[in-house]
């Protein structure tokens, strides 16, 4: 899905937890996510707390929306 | 050979009888003798080979923990020493199918342990490790299990008969493995290229001796230079949709994507959204949906004006199984529909 978005002209970033599918499947823009049943999120976590990991991983996103790159790459946690 | 092979399968916890996807997370495990298929797959081997210990793994923990994983499971590939790795049928279970191929680089790679598998063509595993195992293909659901078996101890049966020096992938009825075996041909290869090209002159069906791989891949998009102005979508293969799934998406090999809006939300929560799919545990994105998309961030970061907009609606499919034909179809029309809606960049979550 995400190479056929691409294709059609629009910049996207794959949000995914298993980084070598999304590898597989053709993303360029790789943000890895948490873990496969809540990829942006941490049942284990207080509400707030949570809700600051899935939003350090969007803004991840749009980071690599904004970063030139050439390759698949994968944008990982600084 | 006189003494049955030793084989070691490897299982998910569902074929191992241990759970469904609230099992999916269960770390590496080693049973005496063949569990659920490993039966059928010993009682067809008979005296020709014998399951001597299964392996049975989450396939989320594999997939989320994979470097543990391979560490415990080359441990016991290390101490049993089968003769072979028979891993799956793993069907079109992509989380299934990576482990299924992630074990058979352990084994194949670094153990030196040939390995038989089974899956569907589609199924990621199969692209990532076809050089590690002989892949039997597969229908994409177990429902193929009846059929998987035969095939896939045809396959053994040949392996144990040649002592392991199995022939091409269509006469030994294999995946291609994408590796090269010299051998002798009969005659040299300026006449084989001419006889080739005669064909073709001619309109004959010829097999050519070395196919040119399929690489289709995209190239990336320039960057989006100012996020502030950019309406951004969000699109999630993670089944999210409106409580209650009133397009009737399935939860595997879904047969439609749903087109949903989101003007009226700040947040997702568990009264107006939960998830369709069926291929991981539901409890967590049903509780709240913003873990897989993640309306309520995204809904702060325009209220801070770091994005333009967050397009109205959002799209959704199940990615459980689905063929890789309709994943592409769906989302061709949805990129049509975005790019009608003005919008300049997507965030699509995956599960």
């Amino acid at each position: 899905m995400v190479k056929e978005i691409e294709r059609a002209g629009l910049p996207v970033v794959h949000v995914a937890t298993v980084v070598p599918i999304s590898k597989t499947v053709g993303a360029n823009r790789i943000v890895p996510a948490v873990a496969i049943p809540y990829p942006l999120g941490d049942p284990d976590k207080a509400k707030e707390k949570e809700k600051k990991i899935r939003r350090e991983i969007v803004e991840r996103s749009l980071k690599a929306l904004q970063t030139e790159i050439d390759e698949q790459t994968v944008f990982e946690k600084e | 050979m006189n003494n049955k092979i030793k084989i070691v399968h490897y299982i998910n916890q569902f074929f191992g009888q241990i759970g469904g996807e609230e099992k999916a997370n269960i770390p590496p495990r080693t049973e005496d003798g063949p569990v659920g298929p490993g039966n059928a797959f010993n009682n067809a081997l008979g005296e020709k080979a014998e399951i001597v210990k299964t392996i049975i793994c989450g396939d989320s923990y594999f997939n989320e923990n994979t470097e543990d994983a391979k560490k415990e499971i080359k441990k016991v590939l290390s101490e049993v020493k089968p003769d072979l790795v028979l891993a799956g049928p793993a069907f079109n279970a992509g989380r299934y199918g990576m482990a299924c191929g992630g074990v058979a680089e352990i084994a194949n790679e670094e153990l030196d342990i040939p390995v038989i598998s089974g899956l569907y063509p589609e199924n990621p595993g199969y692209d990532m490790y076809k050089n590690y195992a002989y892949f039997v293909e597969t229908t994409n659901s177990a429902a193929g299990m009846r059929n998987a078996i035969p095939d896939m101890v045809n396959l053994i049966t040949s392996f144990i008969e040649k002592d392991g020096d199995l022939g091409r992938p269509e006469e030994e009825g294999y995946l291609p493995r994408n590796l090269r075996v010299n051998e002798f041909a009969d005659k040299r290869g300026a006449k084989r290229a001419v006889d080739m090209l005669l064909k073709k002159i001619n309109e004959e069906d010829f097999e050519t001796e070395y196919p040119m791989p399929d690489f289709d891949r995209v190239d990336p998009l320039d960057p989006i230079e100012n996020m502030a102005d950019t309406k951004v979508a969000l699109v999630t293969s993670g089944g999210i949709v409106p409580k209650g799934n009133p397009d009737h998406i399935e939860s595997s090999s879904a047969s439609k994507y749903g087109e949903y809006d989101i003007s009226e939300y700040v947040n997702l929560t568990s009264d107006c959204h939960e998830t369709a799919h069926g291929g991981y545990d539901p409890v967590y994105a049903n509780e709240d949906p913003d873990r897989v998309l993640p309306v309520d961030v995204m809904r702060d970061l325009e209220d801070e004006g770091v994005i333009g907009k967050l397009h109205n609606k959002f799209y959704a499919t199940v990615g459980n199984g689905t063929s890789v034909a309709n994943a592409k179809a769906y989302a061709q029309e949805i990129a049509e529909k975005l790019l009608g809606d003005g919008v300049q960049a997507v965030i699509l979550t995956s599960t």
